[in-house]
């Protein structure tokens, strides 16, 4: 099982870097941002599948994205894989910390406490002058394993380095969400009492879920850092963390893959929006987000998940 | 002395703002179960139509106590031509459904007013300067104070009594609240629950508006006036408790002297010290202070 989620991790991860030698700039940008965004919605995706969406997934982007950039501009490391990594801990860290008093809450209040919590990291951090305020600061391009690639190569290197985090990230989501531990949410999101009386703690399963899910938001954090070259204290706020609850909710969580497709799509609709439509591009975004949550409650993923044979399929509700 | 008595008096004006802005949010969320992202939208709309009305009624020569209807007239009419789409439309659909799923809905709507708004009214900032000079100043010992930012209290009461009143003590009230607690019952002895909510959605969407509306004179109405307002409205009424209207009302007096005390003494604070009451009244009363009994289902 783990050796075949890592092969088709492994082949898609190659396909998509060598399709990236004959893209524009312009899209490896932007896929490298749908990968960033794609992460966090991810780790929204794993509590979802518990039950819950966090408003709030803002405040371990911005700490994973705040780590990485001062590890890189006050440290001086600048290898990739240390930052991104650094990224991820710092946002693991801020969510095992936090996760004791927010995994007791459930729906509205969960996602109103979490976001309460991210913009009051938003309000610190705009006041923090030491580390920009609420202008940030800039952050300079990573090296790779000791490669500092030239201005022409710097975006395919940092596109090749998110297509591996990306890859990573799902085939190791993709093996927790199958385990024991990753069914038990599933449960839980149905009925916790009885899961309860099953033996297991929906507390743990919750808890477990919030550190996950922090740890990929720091993920994303420090990718879209780098990719956007700054970073601000608005990473934290909580318009941020709504559009990515949207491409989860667009993904949904039938699938790995769908998540980081939804990522895509909607970096593409705001990109084009943006480009066509100047002056309505919040219009289009909400048209499109509407149909797809009226047509697809959901979302993408479970088109074909659906088609797949074995295990009991889900009652509309 | 003076200081605490301008901490409390400034902490009351914008808690009664707050309390009129987050009024609506808190009955659509108490009626339908809907925690409306639109919110801030509708509430744009409001202050827009303020100004459009104000100006059109100064024009026609119905100026001085006149703009307060026109005001009036603005909210009452972005209810009566916005609430039917919006419900009609899109949220007849999903009562019921996933509560989160609804908030996102609801976040799409918002989006689109946005852009909605600006293809209406433009990008220029309004202004609507004749409702606050209606009242005066007033002399409160030593401070002075604009008799509108007072008078604004004197409207919360009204705003949130009438709403209490309405859902308490009269009989659509009454049918309102068998709706909330069993659709299907009340459905099966009679009552048209499309038209409640079509009702119910009206009035939230008539309250955004107004507290839009009377908002419009203090300040300039221009776009992003609508993200300023939704978190502070979901903070009021997650604080008191969804759903229940005293439980905003304490709420938005909470957050309003918790704010105005921060301005004073630690300025710094002031930007994020809603969110900071909202996590210390979550962290102890998990599902906000005043929540309305519901039965379990296991």
């Amino acid at each position: 099982m783990s050796a075949r989620v890592f092969t088709i991790a492994a082949l898609g991860a190659l396909a998509l870097i060598a399709l990236g030698l004959v893209a524009p700039d312009w899209l490896l940008f932007t896929v490298t941002k749908a990968i960033g965004f794609g992460l966090v919605a991810l780790g929204i995706v794993a509590l979802m599948r518990g039950g819950l969406v966090s408003f709030g997934q803002g405040l371990y982007y911005c700490a994973g994205a705040y780590v990485s950039g001062l590890i890189s501009n006050r440290l001086e490391v600048t290898d990739v894989a240390i930052l991104l990594f650094a990224g991820a801990l710092a946002g693991g860290l801020a969510a095992a910390a936090i996760s004791p008093l927010i995994s007791r809450y459930r729906g509205i209040f969960f996602a109103m406490l979490t976001m309460a919590l991210s913009m009051v990291l938003y309000g610190v951090l705009a006041k923090v002058t030491a580390i920009g305020g609420s202008d940030g600061f800039n952050v300079a391009s990573p090296s790779f394993f000791g490669w500092t690639p030239g201005v022409a190569k710097a975006d395919y290197a940092l596109f090749a380095a998110a297509v591996v985090a990306a890859a990573l990230a799902a085939a190791l989501c993709r093996l927790y969400f199958d385990s024991g531990p990753g069914l038990i949410a599933l449960a839980s999101r149905e009925n916790e009492l009885r899961v309860e009386y099953l033996g297991a703690s929906v507390f743990t399963v919750t808890q477990r879920n919030v550190i996950v899910a922090g740890a990929l938001a720091g993920l994303g954090g420090a990718l879209n850092g780098f990719a956007l070259g700054h970073i601000d204290p608005y990473f934290s706020y909580w318009t941020t963390s709504g559009e990515v609850v949207f491409i989860a909710i667009l993904g949904g969580y039938a699938s790995v893959i769908a998540v980081f497709g939804a990522a895509l799509i909607t970096e593409l609709v705001r990109s084009f929006s943006g480009q066509y439509f100047p002056e309505s591009w919040q219009l289009s975004l909400g048209l499109f987000l509407l149909v797809v949550i009226v047509f697809l409650p959901r979302g993408f993923g479970s088109l074909w998940a659906g088609r797949r044979g074995g295990g009991a399929r889900e009652e509309p509700k | 002395m003076d200081l605490a008595l301008t901490i409390i008096i400034d902490g009351l004006i914008y808690a009664s703002w707050l309390f009129i802005v987050a009024l609506g949010l808190t009955l659509v969320f108490g009626v339908l179960r809907i925690l409306n992202f639109a919110h801030g939208g509708l509430y744009a709309l409001g202050s827009y139509g303020a100004a459009v009305a104000v100006s059109a009624f100064s024009g026609w020569g119905l100026g001085g106590w006149f703009s307060l209807v026109a005001m009036f007239i603005a909210a009452l009419a972005v209810a009566v031509i916005v609430a039917p789409v919006i419900e009609r439309g899109l949220l007849r659909f999903f009562y019921g459904k996933d509560e989160v799923l609804v908030l996102l809905i609801t976040y799409a709507i918002f989006l689109m007013l946005e852009d909605v708004t600006k293809m209406i009214f433009g990008v220029d900032p309004y202004y609507v300067f004749e409702p606050r000079n209606l009242l005066g100043n007033v002399e409160l010992g030593s401070l002075f104070y604009v008799g509108y930012d007072l008078a604004l209290m004197g409207l919360a009461l009204i705003c949130g009594f009438g709403v209490w009143f309405g859902l308490n003590r009269t009989r659509i009230g009454k049918i309102t609240l068998a709706v909330i607690n069993e659709p299907e019952v009340s459905q099966a002895m009679g009552v048209n629950i499309a038209r409640v909510y079509l009702l119910a959605f009206g009035l939230g969407v008539f309250l955004a508006a107004l507290g839009g509306a009377f908002t419009a004179p203090l300040i300039s109405v221009q776009p992003g006036i609508s993200v300023s307002v939704i978190i502070v409205s979901f903070a009021v009424v997650i604080i008191g408790g969804l759903g229940s209207i005293p439980g905003a009302a304490i709420g938005a007096l909470i957050v309003g002297l918790a704010r105005s005390f921060a301005v004073y003494e630690f300025p710094e604070a002031e930007i994020f010290i809603i969110y900071l009451v909202m996590v210390a009244v979550l962290i102890f009363r998990p599902e906000g202070l005043f929540t309305p009994v519901k039965a379990r289902k296991i």
